[in-house]
């Protein structure tokens, strides 16, 4: 049954997360217990494809190949050490309780909700915060060099949102480290020929055959050739979309066209809206700018965040007239302390950049822009001694320096917020599954756990969760039904009309030969979305995006120019075919903050706040996943709504003050 | 206002693996000396591209330093002649204005280009693949705190794990040898106790791979260290040589 509500085509269709029965704490053992399996002889018959080889696609890899499956592994870049999650610096949160601090599997669940602002699935998080602490033991198993302490056994570190020291981490290289075990496990296993590694592969669309996925068409980076490979069961672990913004913290060929194209082919997307903004990250400095650099939130351990308190004295540190070292102790304005005195500097994610954001806003930012914060060390290395503060964060400050050339140690860091993280992503049930039988979707580019804000330190650890321990069980439910189905032809026709159908996308943009490099509508479509679908967004800003964005859709559709042909190794055709994407992505997350009246973690709409400037939720309408359905290319897709009950917590307005 | 600098580009361009490669030379105007390496070759191929003509193609990914892809032989030194940093981290204010810089693909027998600036270092891959890891597969494990691991043992395989796999050791070797890169990796796990097991029969194995792959032989320059972005010592090399004599003794 479909009715019109405003603009958006809302569809009552139930959705089905299958969540598993039992209390919370039963619920997965209770999966496990009766799920379907695949025996050894069976495995071997079967294959399954893995796109992606960051830490959910590698650790996802590697696992079902250790069990027995074939596996086709593909990623874009040179090698699959190189995917985007190498770059997470701060860590991987488990509910180890090493510290002796009270923490909890309950507690880690509990924190993950709350800090998501009651937008995930109870079922998914607590089963996430249940395998966290598998994680960090297959981890050291690997030989993750995870920092110690004097005594030999692991030390941890606090992120934001938690009252509680549960951050394992590996310098300021947490990611690589992760990524690198994952990629030795990876290896392991190319090495015994059970995984078959394509690197310089591009995803290019899903091959569905009787409703279920069946392939891939992918590709070739290097001799331009596009490809088909079959599979029993396709996964997905390609990352975010943070990219849309052309400005982010996400790597240059991070994209959403994998997520993109299983939308297109009718697997639901979900709470594209949500999207991660990070406090600490180094500003913008100039117009030929390609991206932006994070500056881990562990920083935030020992840094506090400040502004001038005094207008003037801001106004003369824009000018350059007055340094932050000369402003005295009583003039400067700690306003996360002073707004969130129990958490402090260690407020979560999208609560630190509001208020930066607030206070730049009210004329108080520094650096010649006036759109930056300090995070400032004096105190810490007063405290603590500057060997100590290195020990910690050398690898940090070093990376401050050569990109702003000046030295942390002695001026504070100026820092501001920047894309850096989506929440949203396609819609997956509680195996992992897509609304498409056979497909499945691990990592960042799913929704499931972090709702509408993400914590510091568990991206790792969802990625990990779900290669290592999640879907190695779920998908086996699902292809215990397969055995019986032998390798097909990719000479079927779904295979034939998929590649024709990447073919045809190609030759079009090729053929445009316009007057616009792909870059500068990158450049445009960021600039729209950070105004307007950025931090603060309001229903006039997002009508306005929505008519930009089809003018910028148009513009590249119209204007665009390609180099080269498509037959060869050709870069702007790859960041073509991909913006071609964006366009789409910034549209659906447009329309999604819109059709969402309340303001969320990461989603904040100007109109519902409290009267202190926090996030204002709308329970009673609002407690609902968005699920957005393809209808065809110009049409508006239909809004379907998985409703979130919330069994075993109460919801109550985040509070970070006491 | 920014300070700029003006700048002379020679490039190695070449179309193909098999294609005679040349240097073309760009004059680069006005670049802001607070963009880094990589984006002044944007700016020059969104020029490129304005003009009709093919882009430079260069290999780069994360530009922050830690994904190891992008390369590049600048003024003669992988990654530019500033140490502890990769092209990606290189800002145009180490340049002078008026300067010609010059740029150049990894040089390694076992790096093939593919086009232009980009080469392939699926070598270094391979080499891993036949040990370079912990043979235990996911689950099963004991818990993470049952073997205590000193800060120093644990310090010290962190700083050989650094290792980004960018191929700059091999590529300011001489003999393109890719020792310090299986070194890295030899040492890093054979200093823990979960790595400790297999060691010798780990080092075995990679340093077998790297021979058949076509890198050549160490003979203690010390040029991989200098150049290396992440500073991993050569003193792992020794590491992975007592492992290598020890596996050599069983045998």
């Amino acid at each position: 049954m479909a009715k019109k509500q405003e603009s958006t085509q809302v569809e009552e269709i139930k959705i089905d997360a299958k969540i598993p029965a039992g209390s919370l704490a039963e619920k997965w053992t209770n999966y496990k217990d009766h799920q379907k399996l695949v025996n050894p002889a069976n495995k071997r018959r079967l294959d399954i494809i893995v796109v992606g080889t960051g830490l959910a696609g590698a650790s996802a890899a590697a696992s079902l190949a250790e069990m027995g499956f074939n596996v086709l592994n593909f990623c874009i870049q040179d090698s699959p050490r190189r995917a985007h999650s190498i770059a997470a610096q701060g860590g991987i949160n488990a509910a180890k309780n090493y510290q002796n601090d009270g923490d909890s599997v309950y507690r880690l669940f509990y924190d993950t909700i709350k800090g998501g602002d009651y937008r995930a699935r109870e079922a998914n998080v607590y089963r996430l915060a249940e395998v966290s602490n598998n994680i960090i033991d297959q981890c050291v198993a690997q030989g993750v060099p995870f920092a110690r302490e004097y005594g030999g056994l692991l030390d941890n570190r606090s992120f934001g949102g938690a009252q509680v020291s549960r951050t394992f981490y590996a310098k300021g290289q947490t990611g690589q480290q992760l990524l690198l075990g994952a990629y030795s496990a990876l290896s392991r296993q190319i090495g015994a020929g059970t995984v078959k590694m394509f690197t310089r592969h591009e995803m290019l669309d899903v091959v569905v055959i009787e409703g279920r996925a069946r392939g891939i068409i992918a590709r070739n980076l290097i001799t331009g050739k596009v490809e088909r490979y079959f599979a029993h069961a396709v996964v997905i672990g390609s990352g975010g979309y943070g990219n849309t913004f052309f400005l982010s913290t996400n790597a240059m060929a991070s994209n959403g066209s994998a997520a993109m194209q299983i939308y297109r082919k009718g697997a639901y997307f979900s709470n594209p809206a949500y999207a991660q903004i990070h406090p600490t990250c180094i500003p913008v400095h100039g117009d030929y700018q390609s991206k932006l650099t994070l500056m881990s939130e562990s920083l935030r351990n020992d840094g506090r965040i400040w502004v001038p308190k005094k207008k003037e004295d801001a106004e003369a540190i824009r000018a350059g007239k007055l340094k932050p070292t000369d402003l005295k102790e009583e003039d400067r304005d700690y306003y996360l302390e002073r707004r969130y005195p129990a958490f402090g500097n260690l407020v979560p994610r999208d609560v630190a950049s509001r208020a930066a954001k607030e206070r730049c806003d009210a004329g108080f930012g520094v650096n010649s822009t006036g759109l930056a914060v300090y995070l400032d060390f004096s105190s810490a290395i007063e405290r603590l001694g500057e060997d100590v503060i290195r020990a910690r964060y050398g690898n940090l400050f070093q990376m401050y320096e050569k990109i702003v050339n000046e030295n942390p140690y002695k001026t504070p860091m100026m820092i501001f917020p920047a894309i850096h993280y989506t929440m949203g992503g396609i819609w997956v049930d509680y195996e992992l599954q897509t609304s498409i039988p056979g497909l499945f979707c691990i990592g960042e580019a799913n929704f499931s756990d972090h709702g509408a804000n993400r914590l510091g330190a568990s991206a790792l650890m969802q990625g990990l969760a779900d290669g290592y321990f999640v879907l190695p069980y779920t998908i086996q439910n699902y292809l215990a039904d397969q055995i019986q189905v032998p390798r097909m032809s990719t000479d079927l026709p779904e295979f034939e009309a998929a590649e024709k159908g990447v073919h045809a996308k190609i030759e079009k943009i090729m053929k445009i030969q316009g007057d616009r490099t792909v870059d500068s509508i990158h450049r445009e479509l960021g600039l729209v979305m950070w105004d307007f679908v950025g931090m603060g967004r309001n229903k006039a800003g997002l009508e306005h995006a929505l008519e930009r964005i089809k003018e910028i859709r148009h513009e590249f559709w119209t204007r665009v120019y390609v180099p080269g042909v498509s037959t060869d190794l050709n870069v702007e055709l790859e960041k073509a075919l991909r913006l071609a994407d964006f366009i789409e992505i910034g549209e659906l997350m447009a329309r999604d903050a819109l059709m969402r009246e309340e303001s969320c973690g990461g989603h904040f709409r100007e109109e519902y706040q409290t009267p202190e400037g926090e996030a204002l939720r709308n329970d009673e309408d609002f407690s609902f996943a968005s699920c957005w359905k393809y209808n065809g290319e110009g049409q508006e897709p239909t809004l379907l709504k998985e409703p979130l009950e919330y069994e075993f917590i109460k919801r109550q307005q985040r509070n970070y003050k006491s | 206002m920014d300070k700029t600098i003006n700048v002379t580009l020679k490039i190695w361009r070449q179309a193909g693996p098999k294609a005679k490669g040349e240097f073309i030379t760009y004059k680069m105007d006005n670049v802001s000396t607070d963009s880094s390496f990589l984006e002044m070759l944007d700016v020059l191929n969104e020029k490129l591209v304005k003009e009709h003509k093919e882009p430079v193609a260069f290999d780069h990914d994360c530009r922050e330093g830690i994904c190891g892809m992008c390369s590049l032989y600048i003024n003669g030194h992988p990654h530019g002649k500033d140490s502890e940093t990769t092209t990606c981290q290189l800002h145009m204010r180490r340049f002078k204005d008026g300067e010609t810089i010059t740029v150049e693909p990894w040089r390694s027998a076992a790096f093939p280009v593919i086009k232009d600036l980009m080469v392939d270092r699926g070598a270094y891959d391979k080499i891993i693949q036949a040990g370079g890891y912990v043979s235990i597969s996911t689950g099963g494990v004991p818990d993470a705190n049952a073997i205590p691991i000193s800060k120093d043992i644990a310090d010290e395989a962190m700083d050989a794990a650094t290792c980004i796999g960018c191929g700059a050791c091999a590529a300011a070797c001489k003999n393109g040898s890719a020792m310090l890169f299986v070194a890295a990796k030899v040492s890093q796990l054979a200093l823990l106790p979960q790595g400790k097991v297999e060691a010798a029969r780990r080092a075995k194995a990679m340093v077998a791979k790297m021979d058949e792959l076509g890198f050549g032989n160490c003979t203690n320059t010390g040029a991989c260290e200098a150049e290396c972005p992440k500073a991993v010592s050569i003193t792992h090399i020794a590491r992975l040589n007592r492992e290598f004599l020890k596996a050599k003794f069983k045998d």
